[in-house]
């Protein structure tokens, strides 16, 4: 899979859905796609961060030869000869149970419920915990405050179905520096309710470095 | 302890260790492996040393008392035996040891009522007993035998001997071939060629040069898994040498040790082996005056399952959140601190020294043509004879399951197999049918009959179970596989990392499914729904863990696919296991009135005066099954 046998002006082909494409080396499969203005779901993705991998909604099926993989499209690079299929039946089969699972998960979120019907999926089987959630735990606020902002001022605590999204420690943090990255990435909205537990005391704040 | 500076040093302090052991001399080994201790065993290795020092004992040599790794034969602990009168006693309580100490090690006589029996027969040693006699121990043959704590012990066994041997007979290249042509695959569950492994590793180093390092994953966290435990606990050389081995092969520096924190003995036993071989000049500059340097640090998981996973014991090991990330790259491009890394099990370690010592061909043609050497299980479950074993590769499961298993004990019948810890699958006693989903593995190899299914990693694969770390517990008739599927899910749930939403929220939904089917609700196209979910996640998780998930689940839909119906449909559990679908009742023809069981219910919800009929009130009720444990003439019913 390693991209490193191009040469740099050398182009990789391959085909997503029958179409034939080209991506430069370094592109991952997402990315010529978007390219070519073919459509493939996120929610974690992010051009200004690197990819995650956590929502895989934007999972495609590449077959090479004989073997066919389900895989998420923001991470991996193509390889010469690749055929990709941004909508096989195993494909959709995980997305529209992502989606299904996200309504339960995050009911209050629009955009989900939006996403979501666009594949058919109006109604969910699983059982809502909280009404009023709209966070799917993406990692986006997290990787913008410490990729681009550098400030490290969110993080994930805990494990499995009781991951939450809070500040390092659960206590209020000087670090951050109000800056709102993480409130313009959330896909969702759901960060707009916590900046204030995030931000911390206002009245403290200087400004980056200050609580390190 | 006197520094070795060459490989001749070593063998001439094996010579002379050899010969200041006095053959007649009696050694008592007692197990101490996790089964014995549960049940003992540290208090009758007490009891000999306090009889074997006191004053009175009449015997020409002194013997020598040694607490061993896991003899294997764990539901017959405490387990000692005695050499070299070659002596097996079972089942040894504090009490027996002044007999033994008396009858055997004095007067050199059998104390016959320790002796393992089975149908009429007593055994006298351990390899006569048929659950040790089918086996075949390479990796186990000095655990049990050796103290742990004493590298003088694991010289005399031979250990470092084979790395000797590569640093002055062998080029690095040499021993990756010779590893590469053995067939050895990955002893953790996937089964990935560690030569090849090997080889791609040192050509990646080659290409981007720098340290590379190795890891061996000791982070078994497999419901009633103990292999990699025991050998950490019973023969930590094995396990030093055979990365000592694959550094030398690689051109590695430092590797590391990564060993579940719920493993106090096996870190305390791997501690020690590494001070006193880095004593020795086993470990550290210069190993035997070959100019190799290597050395070796332990670091302890916190209690997450999922760092049992590769990239997850990078991310751990460098200090961040044990979350596994996508491969490519793999560790073996950029792992640990962004170079070149080998995770192999500790069982893959602790098998390439024998694969050094007697040559490639010698292990390839040990065990089934695609799956080479022999591989350890811990048998668990519903079957006569649990502990750890160590067969070759490709014996049918039947033999592991019937014959060195004792079959199922009492009124049982032996219904399935259930392989591979939570990762893996349940295989029906009964398996006859053709695999043809592709979610498995394409179909190139004929499934057998029955229990005929050869035990390797490709026929296992075809199964749609795993072969997997080599946790193997046997089903009867009472265990119901829903009941297994959710206690698996349950696990998984609380050890999923939560990072990708597949595995976080499908196990979640999976295991609101089965809860449902539990109490006998849903409806029979559920079954379904659970099974495409199920394929989401096979497809959709980011790592292993989320993507070998539903495999409980998806074979047990599989092959028992009437007993989620009886469930769903009749709200009955066939195993008479769940507890919202069964009734416990007495049967007044068999009931003598013993009032055992109104003693014991929890609830006080059984009456019934002394020598009268007892009956339960279904209200109050909850199902937990303590009056059919206590009650004498199996009165109990369930429906």
């Amino acid at each position: 899979m390693s991209s490193s046998e191009n040469p740099q002006n050398q182009v990789i082909s391959f085909t997503i859905d029958g179409q034939p494409v080209q991506a430069r080396p370094g592109w991952t499969i997402l990315e010529t796609a978007r390219h070519y203005r073919i459509h493939i779901p996120t929610l974690c993705f992010h051009p200004a961060l690197k990819p995650w991998g956590s929502c895989r909604l934007c999972v495609v099926e590449a077959r090479y030869g004989k073997r066919g993989k389900v895989m998420p499209s923001c991470l991996n690079p193509p390889i010469e000869e690749l055929e990709v299929f941004t909508d096989s039946e195993r494909v959709l089969n995980v997305r529209r149970w992502v989606l299904e699972m996200l309504l339960a998960g995050c009911p209050a979120s629009r955009e989900i419920k939006k996403l979501a019907a666009a594949y058919g999926v109006t109604s969910t089987r699983f059982a809502v915990t909280d009404p009023e959630e709209e966070c799917l735990r993406c990692g986006r606020c997290v990787a913008v405050c410490n990729e681009v902002v550098g400030v490290q001022a969110l993080t994930f605590g805990s494990r499995g179905v009781k991951k939450v999204l809070e500040t390092p420690y659960r206590v209020p943090n000087n670090a951050c520096i109000g800056c709102g990255c993480c409130v313009s990435v959330c896909p969702t909205g759901a960060l707009q309710k916590r900046l204030d537990t995030v931000r911390g005391d206002l009245s403290r704040r200087t400004g980056h470095g200050y609580a390190h | 302890m006197q520094r070795l500076t060459n490989t001749a040093e070593l063998k001439v302090l094996r010579d002379n260790l050899l010969q200041a052991q006095d053959p007649h001399r009696p050694i008592v080994r007692v197990c101490r492996g996790p089964g014995c201790l549960a049940v003992g065993a540290d208090k009758v290795s007490q009891a000999f040393q306090s009889a074997i020092q006191s004053q009175n004992l009449e015997v020409k040599v002194q013997p020598l008392v040694k607490d061993t790794g896991c003899h294997g034969f764990c539901s017959q602990g405490p387990l000692v035996n005695l050499a070299p009168a070659n002596l097996c006693y079972v089942r040894v309580k504090p009490e027996d040891v002044e007999e033994i100490v008396q009858t055997t090690l004095v007067k050199g006589a059998v104390v016959e009522r320790l002796l393992y029996s089975d149908n009429g027969t007593r055994y006298k040693s351990a390899a006569d007993i048929p659950f040790y006699r089918m086996q075949q121990k390479i990796i186990l043959q000095n655990i049990g035998v050796i103290d742990p704590l004493d590298i003088h012990d694991a010289i005399m066994a031979g250990a470092y001997h084979s790395l000797a041997k590569a640093l002055i007979e062998m080029s690095p290249d040499d021993v990756i071939r010779t590893v590469e042509i053995s067939g050895l695959r990955g002893r953790g569950g996937g089964g990935f060629p560690t030569g090849y492994k090997w080889k791609r590793t040192v050509e990646n180093a080659q290409e981007n040069p720098g340290p590379v390092y190795i890891i061996a994953n000791g982070e078994e966290g497999d419901p009633g898994a103990f292999m990699d435990r025991a050998i950490m606990e019973g023969d930590p050389h094995a396990v030093i040498e055979g990365m000592a081995i694959g550094a030398y092969a690689m051109g590695v520096n430092q590797g590391f040790l990564y060993v579940r924190h719920e493993y106090p003995i096996a870190i305390r036993h791997l501690a020690a082996a590494i001070a006193q071989a880095r004593a020795l000049g086993l470990l550290g500059k210069n190993i035997l005056g070959a100019g190799f340097d290597f050395d070796l640090q332990i670091n302890r998981g916190a209690g997450a399952y999922v760092c049992g996973e590769e990239t997850a014991i990078i991310a751990s090991l460098e200090g961040r959140v044990g979350e596994p990330v996508t491969r490519p790259p793999y560790p073996s491009q950029q792992g640990l601190w962004g170079r070149p890394t080998v995770i192999n099990n500790v069982e893959t370690w602790a098998n390439v020294p024998h694969i050094i010592d007697h040559g490639a061909q010698w292990y390839a043609d040990l065990g089934a043509p695609r799956s080479t050497g022999t591989k350890i299980f811990s048998l668990v479950g519903k079957v006569k004879n649990t502990g750890l074993v160590e067969v070759p590769m490709g014996i049918s499961l039947g033999a592991l399951v019937e014959e060195i298993g004792g079959g199922v004990p009492g009124q049982g019948r032996f219904k399935a197999v259930q392989t591979g810890g939570p990762s893996g699958g349940i295989i029906p006693y009964e398996l006859k049918e053709e695999f043809t989903d592709y979610h498995f593995h394409p179909p190139d190899v004929k499934p057998a009959d029955k229990m005929e299914l050869s035990v390797d990693f490709d026929s296992m694969a075809q199964t749609g179970s795993i072969m997997g770390g080599g946790g193997m517990i046997v089903m009867d008739d009472h265990d119901c596989v829903v009941d297994l599927a959710r206690y698996f899910l349950r696990f998984l749930e609380e050890e999923s990392c939560g990072k990708c939403l597949p595995c976080r929220l499908g196990l979640k939904g999976m295991l609101e499914f089965l809860n449902n089917f539990s109490q006998g609700k849903g409806a029979p196209a559920d079954i379904d729904a659970l099974e495409s979910l199920g394929k989401a996640l096979v497809d959709g998780s980011l790592c292993g863990l989320g993507r070998t998930a539903p495999n409980p689940v998806l074979t047990s839909i599989r092959y028992f696919r009437d007993e989620y119906l009886a469930h769903i449909v009749d709200h009955h559990c066939p195993a008479g296991v769940c507890r919202d679908l069964i009734t416990y009742r007495i049967d007044p023809e068999i009931c003598n009135g013993c009032t055992l069981c109104a003693q014991t219910c929890p609830q006080v919800c059984i009456t019934g005066a002394n020598q009268q009929l007892h009956t339960i009130d279904q209200d109050a009720c909850i199902r937990c099954g303590a009056c059919m444990d206590v009650c004498p003439v199996d009165a109990v019913v369930v429906d």
